[in-house]
């Protein structure tokens, strides 16, 4: 991946070595470490190599009841925060896209305010709201913390896809007789597609691993997998547990980005932030 | 089938006027060209007959009935956009089809007819391609051939050509050309290419900051053009300024006599109608290029005043760069402040057309 020679003296080139060997000692090593451990059975001191691979802690973790509630929980979480983002910033990215209100600039900042702010401070301020709501270890206490931290990727990326469709598209579909809403339907929407569709995977996946927000309102009743994952770490003996589900957890994450990529390559976010 | 009046359409935005008091009849079946430079208001007007613009004021008639207010989509107008504007998520055929089945009409008629337009435009069998897999012309092809498939009683036609290379320019618009001759299409069309509008149009209407400077014929508009900007923007053509006294159009190197009063005023005339005879001595203009063309030799002089001129002569006659010549008029108008004076042929002034032999009527 990395061209380690240059192509005009053919000298090694050494400064790109070295960003290479540091890039790979810290985003490889600790990724290799912790799938190592995933399928170890016994590593000790001061083996480099476990001495014993085996799919045994897989076991004894996919037959805990605890997994596979989190499981159930996160993903009940994510698809209902996914939609309900969807529902509101949808149509709102359009609005923003397309049409010319008063005060568009300010609503439009409005949707990053939540993240100009410390988020732990933040979170524990709505904490205190939402013990007063009684929303507190409850799944839409839950649901609705996390939708404060999807509306800006929701808003902006959606604005993007809706701005850089043809209008000409648009007012041809006007031409030969559709009505507005029939346009959005059969020609936005479909042009804007694809792009969108990765602003809700995205949205699904930073939900799926949002873990502060989950843990300070949905503790201790509603545990989602990085909740219980940070617990395996934190208070079990036995490293292999929590190196499992976080190798389970890496999966998805890592599909979403696949698919993701082809938007974030096409300058989605930057004509986003431009707009 | 269908006539359009357009009755002292305005169009403002915000503070600049886009389009001022422009009326304009376009009977039945007849091709008109909007031809203007850019920021005329041609693609403006185009808009509001289409119904993207609202007209500030004035009156948009199909056969009669005021349409000014309607959306687009209530409109019986195609349009067809410089852009092509198709559907990259559909087909070629869905692409055509989709405003039939917005109404919903049977399947099998769809087919038919969808079919049959494809087969009008020249690309019987190509439903099943992706737009992105056509080339430009093929794609401009589909637009057309997706406004044409409702069989809408106006047809807009904005600057449709204007993506494509000189050559597929030129067979396209003779294939529009005979497909509006064939339908019968009443069909406005919006270029800023002169080529393009003599070569299509009944009528070219030639537009300068929102007005309408002269609408006739493509022959009447070259050799009768009504206003300095016309004679300038339609063809070649060279610019004298100087003053009229007594009778006469005096320049140091081309003197004609003409019934004018006298003042300022701007001699036009075509290079063909420039004669090129050699002088003696230092008098008359200097030749400073000789552009050889085959069929004719484009030669351009230098007045003593700085004007540069072009003189189209016969190839049977080299003229050298630096040689004296005497310029010999053939034809001339006459123009004072943008309007037409006079104009004339050498020796005998008078009312007759002024660039070639046509009668026709100032």
């Amino acid at each position: 991946m990395i061209r380690t020679y240059s192509s005009t003296s053919g000298r090694f080139d050494w400064t790109g070595f070295l960003f290479a060997v540091v890039l790979a000692i810290v985003i490889a090593v600790p990724l290799l470490v912790v799938f190592t451990w995933a399928f170890t059975e016994i590593w000790r001191y001061p083996a480099v190599i476990p001495q014993k691979f085996g799919l045994r802690f897989w076991n004894q973790t996919l037959s805990r009841a605890d997994v596979w509630d989190a499981l159930s929980i996160s993903l009940q979480l994510s698809a209902t925060v996914t939609a309900l983002s969807a529902l509101i910033c949808l149509p709102a990215a359009y609005a923003f896209a397309r049409m010319k209100f008063p005060g568009r600039d300010l609503f439009f900042l409005s949707f990053l305010a939540s993240h100009a702010f410390p988020k732990f401070g933040l979170l524990v301020a709505i904490a205190a709201i939402f013990l007063q709501l009684n929303l507190i270890a409850t799944f839409w206490g839950v649901v609705l913390i996390q939708l404060v931290g999807t509306l800006m990727l929701m808003i902006w990326i959606p604005v993007a896809a809706f701005q850089a469709v043809d209008r000409r598209m648009e007012e041809a579909a006007r031409d030969v007789g559709a009505g507005p809403l029939r346009v959005f339907w059969s020609i936005t929407l479909p042009q804007a597609g694809p792009t969108i569709f990765a602003a809700v995977l995205l949205t699904f996946v930073s939900t799926f691993y949002e873990t502060e927000g989950a843990w300070l309102i949905g503790a201790p009743q509603i545990r989602t997998m990085p909740v219980l994952m940070i617990n395996f770490i934190n208070n079990q003996v036995v490293i292999q547990y929590g190196a499992v589900l976080s190798v389970i957890l890496w999966v998805p994450s890592f599909i979403a980005l696949m698919f993701a990529r082809r938007v974030i390559g096409t300058g989605a976010f930057a004509k986003g932030f431009g707009a | 089938m269908a006539r359009l009046t357009i009755e002292s359409l305005r169009k403002f935005f915000a503070s600049t006027v886009a389009v001022d008091d422009f009326s304009l009849d376009v009977a039945d079946g007849e091709l008109v060209c909007l031809l203007g430079p850019s920021g005329s208001g041609k693609s403006t007007i185009l808009r509001m007959i289409g119904g993207f613009e609202q007209p500030t004021s004035g009156a948009i008639r199909i056969d009669g009935q005021d349409v000014g207010r309607l959306s687009p989509d209530r409109r019986p107008t195609g349009m067809v956009f410089q852009s092509h504007a198709l559907w990259s998520h559909m087909n070629v055929f869905n692409n055509i089809a989709f405003g039939l089945k917005l109404r919903h009409l049977p399947r099998a008629e769809i087919r038919r007819k969808v079919e049959a337009a494809l087969e009008l435009v020249g690309l019987g069998g190509y439903g099943h391609r992706q737009t992105f897999q056509l080339s430009g012309g093929q794609q401009q092809r589909v637009a057309l051939a997706r406004s044409l498939v409702l069989e809408p009683k106006i047809l807009l036609l904005d600057e449709p050509f204007a993506s494509l290379d000189q050559h597929l320019r030129e067979r396209l618009r003779e294939e529009v050309r005979d497909i509006q001759q064939r339908l019968g299409i009443t069909t406005l069309f919006v270029t800023h290419g002169q080529d393009e509008a003599l070569a299509l149009a009944d009528r070219i209407v030639v537009l300068r900051n929102g007005q309408c400077e002269q609408a006739d014929a493509p022959d009447v508009i070259y050799r009768n053009p009504q206003t300095q900007f016309v004679a300038g923007f339609i063809g070649q053509m060279n610019f004298i300024a100087a003053n009229v006294e007594g009778g006469t159009f005096r320049h140091p190197e081309m003197s004609v006599a003409i019934g004018a009063q006298d003042g300022p005023a701007v001699l036009a005339v075509r290079p063909e109608a420039l004669g090129l005879v050699a002088a003696e001595g230092g008098a008359g203009v200097t030749v400073v290029r000789s552009t050889d063309f085959g069929s004719h030799i484009m030669v351009d002089v230098e007045l003593s005043d700085g004007t540069r001129l072009k003189a189209m002569t016969s190839p049977a006659m080299r003229w050298e760069r630096g040689t004296r010549a005497r310029l010999v008029p053939s034809a001339y108008a006459l123009y004072r402040d943008n309007k037409l004076v006079v104009s004339g042929t050498v020796g005998a002034s008078t009312a007759a057309p002024a660039f070639g032999a046509a009668p026709l009527v100032v």
